[in-house]
């Protein structure tokens, strides 16, 4: 127990230690005063023809294009994968709905995957299609909170920046340096990257085994980094190719929230007021270590049910790797959840009750937890003006942002952004269930049959992509609507932020004065918790109520399903 | 002068009362309904739950009895919030009929050949059009706004105002226009009507006391979005909720989802939105202030620079004498003498003062013959008083005296009139037959208190700009003894223009008030600009709000009004969401308990049973709508201070009280419910 804490701890400071110098250097990348890549910048924005910078709409329309050229390529890549190279295992192209599925996934950033890895897809799938999109599909997020700082920071201006610029310079100066970086050290720590399919083994029985091999290490390192999270194997980070020790575990984990929060502190100094970033980290940090004493503590505390037939000292261990233990896979759930990552190392279809809800609720909050690289801090930010707008009013004055006024067209869109969650959730799930799609994919009765559902649409509209397991997603119908939902949890939040972004580029700051009400300090951002929970959580409560609370109640009583 | 109690009512009077509850039921009308999109939402769901109870009647179910009781609850819900409307516009009205008492009928002389008094023929008032130009005369009743084109009189504006005092009105000058509805004291005034009967000054007061002409204002417009917004969510938080449940095996009575829907949506701010911005128009009216529109009521909220005239509103409109200085071996009493005697018959309020500071220095008794008063002129720019005995005692700017005297300055007396003079005061030097015995410190009286009032707008973060004519070096005095941030000195209309628009390029909202046609453009320019009813047409034109008492210390009471309004929509906005969590644990509970038993522990307010948790949340909802309406009407309680006092405070009050208010009251109305067998 004290050895987990410490271990925690210590995640903390590394955290710390990570995001100050990052944030820094995004910052300096965002505002172009990093450049030592200045010739094949232009080459490549030469190339492309981008130019100059874009008002809001031509930011958004140039992103939307981008992301469904991707699509188009990623979703012709997998359908075909079987008349393309580099697939020595003979795998045949995936079903439209899976492709469609698939190829929407790795485009929003959130690799959910209703397929197993290593049986399904072709070396060239993964390393030409996926590993591109883990790319593409982060820098698109950071660009968006490179263009809403921008817009937030400027005073009477009409223009957010240039798409294209952000995305090459966000590529070349910051993922992929890191990703080479990351994946040298864990192929130092005994990752395997190769082009051959797999090795035969002998095992101790004297039975021949398959072990499939792959490129791993270079798509592990852009998929922990880039908040994207899509293993190369189905059981993702608990395979131990994709997660060997509790090292590479510990760095892995690490690099699940490096950029989200390193981002946060960026745009502090893009906004010309660093208070303003340590007031975003510091929301996010309570939420994230309320979140982690929760989950630690409900797998912590176990399952009476398990009475009898394993220890009831040692927590919930159930699908869970006894490498990792409780703390090194309670901090990944909360991290990958939080942050919208969505790889995992343990089976969150195994937490307890509890964990699972606080592993969902994560998620549910809109995924601003640190959140996915670039669009966890946007999301982060609609919040704050709905909080602004509220706490403002009660101060006496027309609420304001960094000096720009909240009005109603602001409001409108983030309005807006409050309805995609309970849609892509509520509604889908509800649907699935009407149609009776949900009762057939569903792998348990009872409360947590309706968790396996509730949190596979949540894992979408969260861009998240964990998986709790015990949910057939590979059907028409839900990689249907579960492609919709990711596309809907994607591009709802990223059109209206970019849009307020616009407007508040357009407006004129007025300078603060004691009658300013000041979003920095403590108080502000104890109201900023209390709205995300409020405004957050109420919507979730009856679902969760049915779902993982009944379980937990029911788990007390001595019930199962 | 006294001043009358403007016209006011009670917070729940039986005249406005009555109305109201009828109010309440016409206002069910859709059209009127479909302005609010929560109450909109609450009334569908009030039809369908009544169509609901009408069948589970009609087929004997068993939810007939507490369908029924929440049903008539939901219709509560609505008609508590028009209710709390209609109270509001009724106090409204109240004030508009009195207004509507004073407004004219009858005919008045129209001048068929203006400058010719004598060809008039008699027209209705509500004939008139602009442009007309009507004879006035003593004891007639003005029957439109407008501007006076010759002669001077003295009007009572009583009616307007509440001021008993008649005041002068004449042409040309910043005095020149006169309201409808006033009445002339003495003699008579040629005016032009300026505005057509229904858009005059009464009518506008009228219309908006009553609401009739009640835009929604830019931040209740943001409010009510975002308000639509969170009542769409929790739509499909309970729309979806059947799937869920039967999921899990239980059904859920669609009444109870209705209730459910209800209790979640902001019924609360709903309900009382329009209330409070009624009441904030009806605060504003009762300072005796006139807005053109809610948005610059709104703004005045947000002001960061009031601009303010030096005389009238930091100082005393008149200088009044501080002190007696001898100079040339005279003694005090001397001084004081000839000054006070010289101040007898000086009408003038710088006279006066002069005399009352003589007698309570000195003690002087009144004498029988005062002698022969000498009025200032603008030739010799002196008064004075040619004495009984032949001598003469003159006062007046140095510079005059010396020159009717035929004297140069001696050292002493320069000194002298120089140190009054850079502490911002006037000299005036006394001399007695050809001796100067000293000079008169008139100094310009700072009104008390109102460098308390600078301070609590500090406070508030707004920054006061004084605006003067004088010197700057009499301006920087003034300003450090009123307590003002900044002054600009010899202030033209082009200076005062050119400094709103700096302020504005920095992103500041500037509020000012003015009554000359030359401040026209400052008052256009600036963000609120208040023109004082005694002012010229041209600056009431400009301005949007305008100050019927023609009172420029009235711009902190409207900055206040203003902020109060925007702080009662947000502390009840807060209270309203936050009331959430307490009704989610009172009826999620309710609902769930019979699929999973162990959800009983989220009954923390131990509830007697499913339907007396339904229920009580549901009369709580609409009961907390009626406690309310004080607080929407009179508006949260404000002081001024810091944006970060304020918020903590208001959080404390309204947010954790929203949390925790509704437990303590649904289970209060649990017991109730239980006691009565109702549930």
């Amino acid at each position: 127990m004290q050895a987990d804490l410490l271990q925690a701890g210590l995640y903390a400071l590394v955290l710390l230690a990570v995001a100050v110098p990052l944030g820094a250097y995004i910052a300096r990348v965002i505002t172009g005063e990093i450049a030592f890549l200045a010739p094949m910048e232009r080459a490549i924005l030469g190339a492309s023809g981008a130019s100059g910078p874009q008002r809001w709409g031509a930011y958004a329309a140039s992103l939307l294009i981008f992301n469904a050229v991707g699509f188009a390529l990623l979703f012709a890549i997998l359908f075909l994968q079987n008349r393309l190279p580099l697939n020595p295992q003979g795998f045949d192209g995936l079903t439209w709905h899976l492709a469609f599925n698939t190829a929407v996934s790795f485009v929003t950033n959130t690799n959910w995957q209703s397929y197993g890895g290593e049986t399904t897809l072709s070396h060239f799938s993964q390393m030409v299609g996926l590993t591109t999109q883990n790319f593409l599909s982060a820098a698109s997020g950071i660009a968006v909170a490179a263009a809403v700082a921008r817009g937030f920071a400027a005073r009477q201006a009409t223009t957010i920046g240039n798409f294209w610029q952000d995305l090459v310079r966000i590529v070349l100066y910051v993922l992929l340096p890191l990703s080479v970086l990351f994946a040298l050290v864990l192929l130092a720590l005994g990752m395997p990257q190769t082009l051959s399919a797999s090795v035969e083994a002998t095992t101790l029985e004297g039975a021949k085994q398959t072990l499939a091999l792959g490129p791993i290490a270079s798509q592990v390192a852009i998929k922990m980094l880039g908040t994207n999270g899509g293993g190369f194997f189905n059981v993702n980070g608990a395979h131990p190719f994709e997660n060997p020790n509790a090292f590479t575990n510990f760095l892995q984990m690490s690099a699940i929230l490096a950029i989200p929060a390193a981002l946060v502190l960026s745009y502090g100094r893009l906004v010309g007021d660093r208070r303003q970033g340590y007031a975003l980290f510091a929301a996010m940090a309570i939420l994230i270590v309320t979140a982690f004493v929760a989950l630690y503590a409900a797998e912590r505390s176990g399952n009476p049910l398990h009475t009898g037939f394993a220890d009831p000292s040692a927590g919930n261990m159930e699908g869970k790797e006894v490498r990792f233990g409780i703390l090194g896979s309670a901090l990944w759930a909360v991290a990958t959840t939080a942050a919208s990552n969505g790889s995992v190392n343990a089976m969150h279809d195994s937490l307890t009750p509890l964990g699972g809800l606080v592993a969902m609720l994560n998620i549910q909050l809109g995924e601003i937890v640190y959140g996915g690289v670039g669009v966890g801090l946007t999301g982060m930010l609609l919040f704050v003006i709905l909080t602004v707008f509220l706490a403002g009013l009660m101060v006496g004055r027309t609420p304001e942002y960094l000096g720009k006024k909240i009005e109603a067209r602001e409001i409108k869109l983030a309005a807006l952004t409050l309805l995609i969650m309970p849609v892509g959730i509520l509604v889908l799930a509800a649907l699935a269930i009407a149609t009776g799609n949900a009762q057939s994919s569903v792998q348990d009765a009872g409360p947590h049959g309706l968790s396996e559902l509730i949190y596979a649409y949540t894992s979408a509209t969260g861009n998240n992509g964990s998986a709790f397991a015990g949910f057939n997603a590979n059907t028409p119908w839900h990689n249907t609507f579960l492609g919709l939902a990711m596309i809907l949890g994607r591009f709802g939040y990223i059109l209206p932020i970019l849009a307020i972004a616009g407007s508040l580029a357009a407006k004129t700051p007025a300078a603060a004065t004691a009658g300013t009400f000041p979003t920095h300090g403590p108080v502000f951002v104890v109201l900023l918790i209390v709205t995300i929970l409020i405004v957050g959580a109420l919507t979730f409560l009856p679902v969760l109520a049915l779902g993982p609370i009944a379980e937990h109640v029911s788990m007390l009583r001595g019930t199962s399903f | 002068m006294t001043k009358q109690a403007s016209p006011d009512v009670g917070l729940f009077a039986p005249d406005i009362i009555r109305p109201a509850l009828v109010q309440s039921f016409v206002k069910l009308d859709p059209r009127s309904l479909a302005r609010n999109p929560v109450m909109f939402a609450t009334a569908l769901v009030s039809v369908l739950a009544t169509i609901l109870t009408i069948r589970e009647g009609l087929a004997g179910g068993p939810t007939f009895w507490i369908g029924l009781q929440i049903t008539i609850w939901l219709w509560f819900t609505v008609l508590f919030a028009n209710f709390a409307e209609a109270v509001a516009e009724g106090r409204g009205k109240a004030r508009a009929d009195a207004f509507r008492a004073t407004k004219s009928s009858g005919k008045s002389r129209l001048l068929l050949n203006p400058p010719d008094h004598e060809l008039f023929e008699m027209q209705d008032v509500e004939l008139l059009e602009p442009g007309a130009v009507i004879l006035v005369k003593a004891g007639d009743l003005i029957p439109a706004d407008g501007e006076i084109i010759s002669g001077v009189a003295s009007v009572n504006e009583s009616a307007i105002t509440g001021e008993s005092a008649p005041v002068i009105r004449e042409a040309g000058g910043d005095r020149s226009s006169v309201t409808g509805g006033t009445t002339i004291v003495s003699d008579w005034l040629v005016v032009r009507v300026t505005a057509r009967q229904g858009d005059t000054f009464l009518d506008r007061m009228i219309a908006m006391v009553e609401g009739a002409k009640r835009q929604k204002t830019p931040n209740e417009i943001a409010l009510n979005i975002l308000l639509a917004g969170l009542t769409l969510v929790f739509l499909l938080v309970v729309v979806t909720l059947p799937f869920f449940a039967s999921w899990s095996g239980t059904s859920l009575p669609v009444i109870y989802l209705a209730a459910l829907f209800v209790t979640l949506i902001p019924t609360t701010i709903g309900g009382l939105l329009s209330a409070i911005g009624i009441a904030g128009m009806d605060r504003l009216v009762k300072a005796n202030v006139i807005a053109k529109s809610g948005r610059a009521v709104e703004a005045a909220g947000d002001i960061d620079v009031l601009l303010l005239d030096k005389t009238g509103t930091i100082t005393f409109g008149n200088r009044m004498a501080a002190a007696f200085v001898p100079v040339g071996g005279a003694s005090d009493r001397e001084v004081a003498e000839a000054a006070w005697l010289s101040s007898l018959a000086d009408e003038t309020a710088e006279g006066r003062s002069i005399v009352e500071l003589g007698s309570k220095l000195h003690g002087f008794n009144p004498v029988a013959d005062i002698g022969t008063f000498v009025p200032f002129t603008a030739q010799t720019r002196m008064s004075g008083v040619d004495l009984p005995g032949g001598d003469s005692i003159r006062k007046g700017a140095s510079d005059s005296v010396l020159k009717h005297l035929g004297q140069s300055a001696t050292a002493e007396l320069a000194a002298a009139v120089k140190t009054i003079a850079n502490a911002g005061g006037t000299p005036l030097v006394v001399a007695r037959g050809a001796r100067i015995l000293g000079v008169i410190y008139l100094k310009d009286i700072v009104k008390p208190h109102i460098r308390e009032r600078f301070a609590e707008l500090r406070k508030m973060g707004i920054r006061t700009v004084m605006i003067t004519g004088d010197n700057p070096l009499t301006a920087a005095a003034i300003a450090a003894e009123a307590g003002v941030d900044d002054f600009l000195a010899e202030a033209t209309p082009e200076a005062k223009l050119a400094l709103i628009r700096k302020e504005q390029a920095e992103g500041k909202l500037v509020a000012m008030c003015g009554d000359g046609s030359n401040d026209a453009p400052a008052l256009a320019q600036a963000d609120v600009g208040v023109a004082m009813n005694s002012g010229t047409p041209a600056a009431k034109e400009a301005g949007n709000l305008i100050d019927l008492d023609s009172d420029p210390t009235k711009l902190i009471e409207i900055v206040m009004v203003g902020k109060q309004l925007l702080i009662s929509r947000g502390a009840l906005t807060t209270f309203s969401i936050a009331n959430d969590v307490a009704k989610y644990f009172a009826i999620l509970p309710a609902l769930f308990v019979a699929a999973y038993p162990g959800l009983g522990l989220l009954n923390v307010m131990g509830l007697a049973s499913p339907q007396s948790a339904i229920l009580s949340a549901i009369i709580f909802n609409a009961l907390v709508i009626v406690a309310l309406i004080p607080i929407a009407l009179k508006g949260v309680a404000y002081t001024p201070s810091s944006a970060s006092a304020l918020l903590t405070r208001n959080l404390l009050v309204y947010g954790l009280g929203g949390l925790i208010v509704p437990f303590i009251g649904i289970k209060a109305i649990d017991v109730a419910v239980n006691a009565l067998g109702l549930a």
